[in-house]
């Protein structure tokens, strides 16, 4: 599909506008995040300019907390590698299944969309994919986008994390739980969901407790699947899709 | 304007391993064509990994997380995106206050 001369249509076309007021509240969501990934990076020893190049290089908040929770000197290198693959084992289950939806995209949007690859955007597209084509358009505004909150957040979160004292006043912290709560709610179809969610939420939290992170959101994710494969009726109602 | 070289590295090879799993699902997806049970899995695979992700603070942090929790997903059925979350929010923070 699109050569350049398209792209200034891309960017004016309703699918654009449709991703940028969806990524919008998540946006707003992700800043008290940001912040407080600055704040406790700088208090680990990061600096601004090293929190920024994290956050914009790597732009995943689940294994940048990770990782700044095993920071220490000298710096565990391979263990927090190891912790960023298992964190971000998920997003492979996720382009996986987001690959088929995106089949209007070129080779080139495919391998530069994809490094915005994020739950949030994610599964705002999958949700999008239920009712209309997720094109290049939707995506970039959706997607790549959201860097900007997250970046931004996080400077300005290293430059004044000293001054805001704990997070949990504000319940900053818990931003990020009510923000996956809803969008797990956009994806409810009812009884297969049900069991999905309490698999994976109760493996989850069990493991979290006895083996630690990251383990647990491997071991929950591969609980809720397996309920939902074991929920659904083993020969499925034609024309179901 | 500070980097350490070994910072520098580590946030190197966290992008690098990162991008890897973004992709690697996109490579590999031609190879599935699914139906029945299976597709009810693959399809399960958005709420199940949302819910790993938050499930240490929603259910093994204390009572008011746990409480919260519940009360944002009674709100999340109902709200759109932004209200689901000053809702947590909001709640949180006043059982916290009661903890």
């Amino acid at each position: 599909v699109a050569g350049g001369r398209n792209l200034s249509a891309l960017l004016r076309s309703t699918d654009a506008r449709d991703g940028l007021r969806d990524i919008a509240p998540v946006m707003i969501a992700a800043v008290p995040i940001g912040m407080l990934f600055g704040a406790i990076a700088t208090s680990k020893g990061l600096s601004v300019a090293e929190v920024a190049l994290m956050s914009t290089l790597v732009f995943a908040g689940g294994a940048q907390f990770a990782a700044i929770e095993m920071w220490s000197t000298p710096v565990p290198v391979a263990a927090i590698l190891f912790s960023t693959l298992l964190v971000n084992a998920r997003h492979v289950l996720m382009g996986a299944s987001l690959a088929p939806k995106t089949r209007g995209f070129s080779g080139p949007q495919r391998a530069l969309g994809f490094f915005f690859l994020t739950d949030e955007a994610w599964a705002l597209a999958e949700r999008r994919a239920l009712e209309k084509t997720v094109t290049p358009a939707y995506w970039f505004a959706c997607a790549a986008v959201l860097p900007a909150s997250w970046i931004g957040s996080s400077i300005a979160g290293a430059f004044v994390g000293a001054f805001l004292g704990d997070p949990k006043r504000f319940g900053a912290d818990f931003a990020f739980t009510a923000l996956f709560i809803g969008l797990v709610a956009g994806f409810n179809k009812g009884r297969i969901t049900a069991a999905t969610v309490a698999a994976s939420g109760g493996t989850a939290a069990l493991v979290h407790v006895t083996a630690g992170p990251p383990w647990h959101v491997l071991a929950g994710a591969l609980a809720g699947i397996a309920a939902a494969y074991l929920a659904a009726p083993s020969a499925p109602p034609a024309e179901d899709a | 304007m500070r980097i350490d070289p070994v910072t520098l590295w580590t946030i190197l090879g966290m992008a690098a391993v990162t991008y890897f799993t973004r992709i690697a699902g996109v490579v590999f997806a031609g190879r599935l064509a699914l139906s029945g049970r299976a597709k009810a899995a693959f399809e399960a695979i958005p709420p199940a990994v949302l819910v790993a992700v938050i499930a240490p603070t929603a259910l093994a942090t204390g009572w008011p997380e746990t409480a919260a929790a519940a009360i944002t997903t009674l709100a999340a059925l109902r709200l759109p995106l932004l209200a689901t979350i000053a809702v947590g929010v909001a709640s949180v923070v006043a059982l916290r206050g009661l903890a």
